[in-house]
């Protein structure tokens, strides 16, 4: 019996103790048609034969420890350092529950608090909740807590195109039921890049109306609007009574100013690049900033620092009258099981690159992915599209198919190519986006120069 | 169970009373005393309108939140900003320093027909069972 | 016992993991996006591993004991599974590499979903919901979306249990609805004559716990569902106690509709502290097509291909919308992969059989001396009315039960829930306990009465032993500190 420790012996003295004969007594409430079911599953493996299985299942796979990866659009094969999964394995961690008992919990609990702290440092916020599900749903959280701050007078939210569709689709999912106007991404169908990361159309949408503005820095396609332009969308939003939502990439705060001095009031994102790793799309991390001022509005755990009886410093969940389990109907979250576990690596990650550290990803980041643009700029038939500044994703027009080129890469080169735009915006046809980070080696990239322009002969 | 004797009821546990020609509104003591210690109260914005029966604010106890709903229908003239740093004083003075919002109601008659201080007290000892 | 913040450890000018210098040329920055300060802290890596050390030691956790939080199946967390979700050929995948290059991947995903099927007798389902609360959102929508597309708008409400776990009415709220609240009867069932009363054709549908969070299977399952599918309404199961019947029944063969299972509760996954989890959600065929996705399916006509099926994601043709970007937390479905193919049916069964045996033991244990709201044959898990009557009435409440428990070197049970207990504490022990461990729990509990009867305050002050005292929640709440506060 896996895991069981019940002997027959048990089993006996513990039938006794209740009373009745059997096991299947304790189940006379089932009705008895129900329980006459067969449950069609293979037949069990003991761990040394689920461990045959599950390695043939993994390998089975092209992972990026044998493939050069070039791919990014949301989630990055950014560096994991060894020291988070040691902290992450250890058990009182991983095996622990919610802490809802803080005396027996504080390990969880300051850690969290310690990663609040961190994302507020890093995202220039002054509030951080302890994470969401992943940055698509943390934008929706964003959309559910600007409609609450407005009592949910204003109904109209503005989105950037250039945000990541599936954070926009997510949005949309969750607000199904809501009577809202979503506004600003209409036109995907018809827009080129230069159209798709304009930012003042966005302004002209902004009304009495608004409850919020999003946009993405850097974009879905790498790329980042002048600090000065963000500002100006900002001073719109604020203009009119809206709020001003970024959702960012937590690497490149590491180099650049953070959303909370460019006027956000919400600031979201994807926490897998802090110490997440790729793992097949999840589990990921959602962290979310906001103001003091609005914290009463905002969803999702908070830890909170407090005194115990004799007067020594501890941690509390708190605030949590905002939540799901005491506001029940009138909450304006149902989160619960938020990423835990991922917000502390997230937060082992901040710790062990620390200042110095996460400016040098950052940095290794833009170089590469600047070198890389460069050289494949100069090959014939490619060009890199698109006139602002980029961190570590950029867009190149390329002389065939992008899929064509991209199965050309993997067959040839054992080469995991970029992402194929024409799949979210129709006009985008032969534009690929490229994201190179900290552990492409120069060799990988011009490997993947020279694979490229073998690819169009 | 503490009552203010210049005020009126209501059966969700709200006090009115009337001040010049607005109606300043808050929670009962017994209310105060069920939620326990208050940590936060959500008043709304001047000038905004609700109806009676609507909710304009919610009041938050570490361990409980709980809707508070207007008397009468009205406009919202005032509120009480010193509930912001202070949530301690609803507890500590339910109808002095912890009142809610000022109003000015739709219809003044309205008030005869909130619940008078013995009403209230019915109210309070049914609910007690 | 403290352990400094990070940020108390940090000396300017240390370093902790080193990066290697860039192997290319360098490329101007804009100057206008560079920011000044970066305030994280600056600490060796042997800082790190300590402070964390340290922190890890403050915890309890189910590794290290007995942990009955009632609802939140708190069972053994296997090692294996670690083992299995570390493997690099599944870490290090890119959730949009090309269907060829993970089909190990998919084929764990594509099975896991029809293990799951399977085990809760369902023609369908997605695996991309990341918490319980999150499938029970898809779900609801999933109801809306059905009753909408057939042309019924008039449905708006959705009818829940008064012992309901607070997600059900906020995910409701989420959905555009209206919260019906339905009271349970002295049985500790839905109360079928209020049911009956509020059943019309207005509703979208009745969410259901069942076993509910007392504890107790409903005794009227049958005449529930018949009522709620006659006025054209849907059954939403919120499978959170699904370890009571895995193995034994199949909700979608009990009326069930729809349903969703936590992952990190009935199938083995760890709690993490609070998370990850996976919420995957399973329903009838009529309600197939509305499934958040992607889900992986077979590409149609590879099925005999000699190599193999095909494993592809697909969209269901009318489905609610993604729920998440990318699949779902397919970290944690490795993990129950590998927990089901180890169990297979009989290990399934023998789980719930077991989790019953254990629950309804404590319970037999503990019913003379704790008042018992439901005196029923319990399920996996029961609920106790707080301590017995001559304590309550010395001011000794099921809070001081449950610190006092912790001087013990046991986790407190889940308390004041279910809210219509009131003094609630909810006992969940699972199969992975021995009889050993539920006799030191039954007499940690016996024995707290009598220190409650000779010393109150000895469960006031409780606890005693844990590495800080009775926080003190209130000043937290109205003078929040959040984050720290000298960043600079």
């Amino acid at each position: 019996m896996r895991f069981i420790p019940h002997t027959e012996a048990d089993r006996q003295a513990m039938l006794a103790a209740i009373g009745v004969e059997s096991i299947e007594e304790l189940f006379h409430d089932v009705p008895k048609k129900a329980r006459a079911v067969e449950f069609r599953l293979p037949e069990p493996l003991t761990e040394m034969e689920v461990l045959v299985e599950l390695n043939q299942l993994a390998e089975a796979n092209a992972g990026t420890h044998h493939y050069a990866c070039f791919l990014g659009a949301g989630a990055y094969n950014h560096f994991v350092p060894s020291v988070v999964d040691y902290v992450i394995s250890r058990g009182e961690f991983y095996t622990a529950y919610t802490p809802y008992q803080p005396e027996v919990s504080q390990g969880t609990l300051q850690a969290i608090f310690e990663y609040q702290s961190m994302i507020c440092a890093l995202t220039g916020m002054e509030v951080s909740n302890a994470s969401h599900y992943d940055g698509a749903t943390s934008l929706a959280e964003a959309v559910i807590m600007a409609l609450n701050v407005h009592r949910r007078r204003r109904r109209k939210i503005v989105l950037s195109p250039a945000i990541h569709p599936e954070y926009r689709a997510v949005v949309r999912t969750y607000t199904q039921g809501m009577g809202l106007t979503i506004l600003g991404d209409g036109e995907t169908a018809h827009q080129d890049l230069e159209a798709l990361t304009d930012l003042t159309p966005l302004a002209d949408l902004v009304d009495g109306e608004t409850a919020m503005v999003a946009v993405q820095v850097p974009n879905f396609f790498g790329q980042m609007a002048s600090p000065q332009e963000l500002t100006r969308l900002a001073e719109a939003a604020h203009q009119a009574g809206a709020l001003f939502t970024v959702v960012v990439d937590p690497i490149s705060l590491g180099l650049f100013k953070p959303p909370g001095e460019y006027g956000a009031d919400i600031v979201v994102g994807e926490g897998q690049a802090l110490g997440g790793g790729l793992s097949f799309g999840g589990p990921y991390l959602g962290f979310f900033a906001t103001r003091r001022k609005q914290v009463h509005k905002m969803a999702g755990r908070l830890v909170g620092e407090t005194v115990d009886t004799e007067g020594q410093r501890g941690y509390v969940l708190t605030l949590t009258a905002r939540e799901q389990h005491i506001r029940r109907a009138r909450a304006s979250s149902n989160i619960c099981t938020n990423q835990g576990l991922m917000t502390i690596a997230a937060a082992v990650y901040m710790a062990a690159l620390g200042r110095r550290g996460l400016r040098r990803v950052a940095e290794l980041c833009y170089h590469k992915a600047h070198y890389a643009a460069q050289r494949i700029d100069a090959l014939s038939g490619f060009q890199v599209v698109g006139r602002r500044p980029f961190f570590k994703e950029f867009v190149i027009r390329t002389p065939r198919p992008v899929h064509e080129i991209n199965a050309y890469l993997l067959d040839e080169w054992e080469i995991i190519g970029g992402y194929d735009l024409e799949q979210d915006y129709p006009r985008l046809t032969n534009h690929m986006l490229l994201a190179v980070t900290e552990m492409n080696s120069r060799e990988e990239i011009d490997d993947l120069v020279t694979a490229l322009e073998e690819a169009t002969q | 169970m503490i009552l203010d004797p210049d005020a009126r009821y209501t059966k969700t546990h709200e006090w009115a009373r009337w001040e010049d020609d607005e109606l300043v509104i808050g929670i009962t003591d017994h209310a105060q005393e069920a939620l326990s210690d208050i940590v936060y109260v959500e008043l709304p914005a001047v000038g905004e309108h609700y109806e009676a029966g609507e909710s304009f604010g919610v009041v938050e106890s570490v361990k409980a939140a709980s809707d508070v709903y207007m008397p009468v229908s009205g406009e919202v003239t005032a509120i009480n900003e010193e509930l912001e740093d202070s949530p301690e004083l609803v507890n500590e003075d339910p109808y002095g320093r912890g009142w809610f919002i000022r109003i000015r109601p739709d219809n003044p008659a309205d008030f005869d027909e909130l619940l008078d201080g013995a009403a209230y007290e019915a109210v309070v000892a049914e609910e007690e069972g | 016992m403290t352990e400094p913040l990070i940020y108390e450890l940090s000396r300017p000018g240390r370093t902790g993991v080193d990066l290697p210098d860039p192997d290319v040329p360098l490329s101007d920055m804009p100057e206008e996006w560079l920011r000044e300060e970066l305030p994280l802290p600056e600490v060796s890596e042997v800082d790190v591993v300590r402070h964390y050390l340290h922190l890890s030691q403050m915890n309890y956790a189910v590794d290290r004991g007995f942990y009955p939080l009632g609802s939140c199946t708190m069972k053994y967390n296997p090692k294996v599974n670690e083992v299995a979700t570390r493997l690099a050929g599944f870490r290090n995948l890119h959730p949009y590499q090309p269907e060829e290059t993970v089909q190990g991947a998919l084929y764990l995903v594509y099975h896991l979903q029809e293990w799951l099927k399977e085990i809760g007798g369902f023609a369908g389902v997605s695996l991309q919901p990341s918490a319980g609360a999150h499938g029970e959102l898809a779900g609801v929508l999933m109801m809306r979306k059905y009753h909408l597309d057939r042309g019924d708008t008039k449905r708006r409400k959705i009818l829940i249990p008064d012992s309901a776990h607070g997600t059900n009415p906020a995910s409701t709220t989420m959905s555009g609805l209206e919260v019906v609240e339905i009271p349970s009867d002295e049985r500790g069932n839905v109360d079928l004559a209020a049911l009956e009363a509020a059943m019309d054709d207005t509703v979208v549908g009745l969410m259901l716990t069942n076993p509910n969070t007392l504890g107790l299977f409903d005794e009227h399952l049958e005449e529930i569902a018949d009522l709620v599918h006659r006025h054209g309404a849907l059954l939403y199961g919120d499978g959170a106690n699904l370890n009571a019947l895995v193995g034994i029944a199949k909700p979608g063969e009990m009326g069930f509709d729809v349903m969703h299972f936590n992952l990190h509760k009935t199938f083995s996954t760890p709690h993490g502290g609070g998370g990850p989890g996976s919420g995957p959600v399973g329903c009838v065929e009529r309600l197939v097509d509305y499934l958040p996705g992607p889900i992986a399916a077979i590409e149609p006509g590879s099925e005999d291909h000699p190599e193999g099926p095909l494993y592809v994601w697909k969209m269901p043709a009318k489905s609610i919308g993604r729920v998440k970007a990318f699949y779902g937390n397919f970290g944690v479905m490795v993990r129950a992969y590998t927990y089901i193919r180890m169990l297979g049916a009989e290990g399934l069964r023998e789980v719930a059989e077991h989790a019953v045996l254990n629950a309804n033991y404590l319970l037999a244990r503990l019913k003379e001396t704790y008042p018992l709201p439901y005196d029923r044959t319990c399920m996996h898990e029961f609920v106790l009315a707080g301590p017995p009557k001559d304590l309550q009435e010395k001011g000794i409440h099921t809070m001081d039960v449950a610190k006092r428990l912790i001087d013990y070197g046991f986790h407190p049970p889940t308390v004041y829930f279910p809210l219509i207990v009131p003094e609630a504490l909810m006992i969940e022990p699972t199969e992975t306990e021995s009889k050993e461990t539920l006799d030191a729990f039954a007499e940690a509990m016996l024995k707290i009465v009598e220190e409650g009867r000779e010393d109150p305050d000895l469960l006031h002050n409780a606890p005693h032993t844990a590495p800080v005292r009775r926080l003190d929640e209130v000043r937290a709440a109205r003078k929040p500190i959040l984050c720290y506060t000298s960043l600079a």
